[in-house]
């Protein structure tokens, strides 16, 4: 126990502030704020890997380490699409997927927020369309914003989603 | 290797490859002796895959790949009845290569054929996403591109059923509670005790065999880097060792330095990842918390060092796309002392915790014996006692002059697979500043750090073999004429090592399931194509 804690007291605290945005940078606590007047709670996160090549999902992991602490901005991931106010989508989709992200998407309470991730979510990215690939997530359900990139880093998946948000209303 | 072209008078030819790889162009009776013979003599099955060749030899083709005491052993058949074409299976004597079949069959319509049993006949990249019947790797399907119809909703799959008192099934996915791959697991459980355990994958098929002969072979490198975007070096690599074979290309060294630092950072960010992630599969959040400080710090070294976190535009043919640049150097010895410290200070307190080694040890078994029968490789298998380490055994340049050690655990179980990662990051980090010093002592040539390619000549086949961080990746690439790709196959270690898992399950809880998972951590893009 006192080598854990030692360690934890070593490492300090990591988490650097959050990336600006386009509609300026918002302090954690002001982000809080204003997720707190929409929600009433903290922002939840489904993610579903509609096909991707899973490069978008190791920077989507990312986002739970120190540095980025998504969960200390008010923001966090969850095991339901029932619990969920948000869909994060990586990957072209899939003709195998098609299905299960139509049902993701369906369980996700109104209103539904989605994000598409990567170039591969944004327009199909290296694999495009094809027998076995429908392309971009937009052409499978509605899509609210796009994150691009191959894969995007943390920062701008936090910044991508904090634009979501404020686009959805929140005073970010 | 001698065995096979003394016992069927034909020829082996030498393949262009990055390792030691013979050809034999063989007919179905000796296909099939030639399977019997490598598996006494304790080959590994890699790979199997097909061609349309209609168009060019009036039919089709199968070709396995093995891994021996020599290095690679491809055999490849030429398939004449072009009605019916089928050969002999492989999965009898080699059980790792049922699903491949499948997948060959959903890709190409060729079917593998058994002596005594029928095959699996359930489909495996083929849902129901495009008609039966029609195969997307024979040319000339023009009405599969770029849109199929969709048929309808998805064919009921007919898992295995396990019938008695109390025992009933959990169906989990596609879709998973984290932010992982999707794939479908019905387990059959008693109470808490998992019975049987079936997977059913191919949900992230995108075709990639398919859109490899629509790219040049000058652009195939880049959907190489994305098949599983955790090995984006190891596959990059492969494809480009192919490439850079068949055109006899003599790549700098600085690059192929710099090709192996790459790579050992891929085995160094995926290995920290998965250490932490077992941590917290565990209940031991501490350790996830540490262990992705420790990723992030690399892949901002890697950012600095490589112009990106995840090396997806590094490695391209005849080189890579960036020297190491002067600022970095000092950070990176830095860094690699650091992860050393960290690690072991790590190490020891995942050693001590008791309620971590209660959750690690004997879960999840895998004997030596099964993963030998099964044919287990990669990081998995030298878990489980199988020392088998591309970098040790057949080493390419630069390994060739790296004395890597072989880093081997007898326990096959989860804490076995913890360890063996624990060790091959010290490995790792060793190699790494064994290649930095070379690099900066300028103890090989300074720049140019890529080179030109020749023309290659159209149908010729070449291999591409890498010890990624989870095992062997390989690709096989045909040449077509003026530059393009006429066939490319690629495969992912994964295939031979989800079946393992369905074993390893067996008898554990279910609550043990992700830990289980975690501690093979396979990829399903890489496997699903």
């Amino acid at each position: 126990m006192f080598t854990i804690l030692s360690r934890m007291i070593h490492t300090g605290i990591l988490t650097e502030p959050l990336p600006t945005v386009a509609v300026g940078a918002p302090s954690t606590e002001a982000l809080q704020r204003s997720l707190w007047k929409v929600l009433g709670r903290a922002l939840c996160i489904r993610h579903v890997d509609a096909g991707s090549c899973n490069g978008c999902e190791l920077e989507i992991q990312a986002l739970n380490n120190p540095y980025y602490n998504i969960e200390g901005t008010g923001i966090k991931f969850v095991a339901s699409p029932r619990h969920a106010d948000l869909l994060l989508v990586t990957g072209p989709v899939s003709v195998n997927m098609e299905g299960a992200l139509r049902r993701t998407y369906d369980a996700i309470p109104d209103p539904k927020l989605v994000v598409a991730v990567g170039d591969c979510g944004a327009c199909g990215g290296i694999f495009g369309q094809s027998y076995a690939s429908w392309g971009s997530i937009a052409n499978v359900i509605p899509v609210n914003h796009t994150v691009t990139g191959c894969p995007p880093t943390p920062a701008a998946l936090l910044a991508g989603i904090l634009q979501a948000i404020a686009a959805s209303g929140a005073e970010v | 290797m001698p065995m096979a072209s003394t016992l069927h008078g034909s020829l082996a030819n030498k393949l262009p490859s990055n390792v030691s790889c013979t050809h034999l162009d063989l007919g179905a009776v000796d296909w099939q002796s030639a399977l019997t013979e490598l598996k006494a003599m304790g080959a590994t099955f890699l790979t199997v895959w097909g061609a349309d060749n209609c168009g060019r030899d009036n039919g089709y083709s199968i070709h396995a790949a093995f891994l021996t005491s020599a290095g690679v052993e491809v055999l490849s058949h030429r398939i004449e009845n072009v009605a019916n074409p089928s050969y002999p299976s492989i999965a009898p004597l080699f059980p790792a290569a049922s699903r491949m079949e499948r997948a060959t069959r959903d890709l190409l319509g060729i079917a593998s054929t058994g002596p005594d049993r029928q095959p699996d006949q359930r489909g495996w990249y083929r849902h129901n996403g495009w008609p039966a019947n029609t195969y997307p790797l024979r040319h000339n399907n023009p009405h599969l591109e770029p849109r199929a119809p969709n048929p309808g909703p998805d064919n009921p799959y007919p898992f295995v059923q396990v019938e008695g008192d109390g025992v009933h099934e959990i169906a989990v996915g596609p879709v998973h509670a984290g932010t992982i791959e999707p794939g479908h697991f019905r387990f059959s459980v008693v109470g808490e005790k998992v019975i049987r355990l079936e997977e059913r994958l191919g949900y992230t098929h995108k075709g990639v065999a398919k859109l490899f002969e629509t790219l040049s072979q000058k652009q195939g490198h880049r959907l190489a880097a994305r098949l599983s975007g955790d090995s984006a070096v190891a596959f990059s690599w492969a494809y480009c060792a192919a490439i850079e074979a068949i055109t006899a290309a003599t790549v700098p060294p600085r690059a192929v330095y710099l090709r192996a630092l790459a790579l050992e950072h891929e085995r160094l960010a995926n290995h920290l990842g998965d250490l932490g992630a077992l941590g917290n599969d565990a209940g031991f959040s501490f350790g996830l918390t540490q262990f992705s400080r420790l990723k992030e710090d690399l892949l901002r070294a890697n950012l600095e060092a490589f112009g990106e976190r995840y090396l997806f535009n590094y490695i391209l043919p005849g080189g890579v796309a960036l020297n190491l640049p002067q600022s970095v150097y000092a950070h990176l010895v830095h860094l690699y002392r650091a992860l050393d410290y960290e690690v072991a200070g790590m190490q020891s307190i995942y050693d001590e915790h008791g309620g971590l080694q209660d959750r690690f040890r004997e879960t999840g078994l895998l004997s030596h014996g099964l993963a030998l029968s099964l044919g287990a490789i990669g990081l998995v298998a030298r878990a489980s006692g199988i020392g088998r380490d591309l970098r040790v055994d057949h080493p390419w340049a630069p390994y060739d002059k790296m004395a890597t050690q072989m880093v081997l655990e007898t326990g096959g179980d989860v804490a076995a697979r913890v360890l063996v990662r624990f060790r091959e990051i010290y490995e790792s980090l060793r190699l790494c500043r064994a290649l930095l010093a070379d690099l900066s002592h300028n103890s090989i040539e300074a720049t140019p750090v890529a080179c030109d390619l020749a023309v290659a000549e159209p149908n010729r086949l070449g291999i591409g073999l890498i010890e990624g961080w989870r095992g062997p990746v390989m690709i096989a690439l045909e040449t077509g004429a003026d530059g393009a790709v006429r066939r490319c196959h690629s495969h992912d270690p994964s295939w031979q090592n989800w079946p393992l898992i369905e074993h390893a399950i067996i008898d554990n809880i279910v609550p043990d399931f992700p830990l289980i998972n975690k501690s093979f951590n396979l990829s399903y893009s890489g496997q699903d194509g």
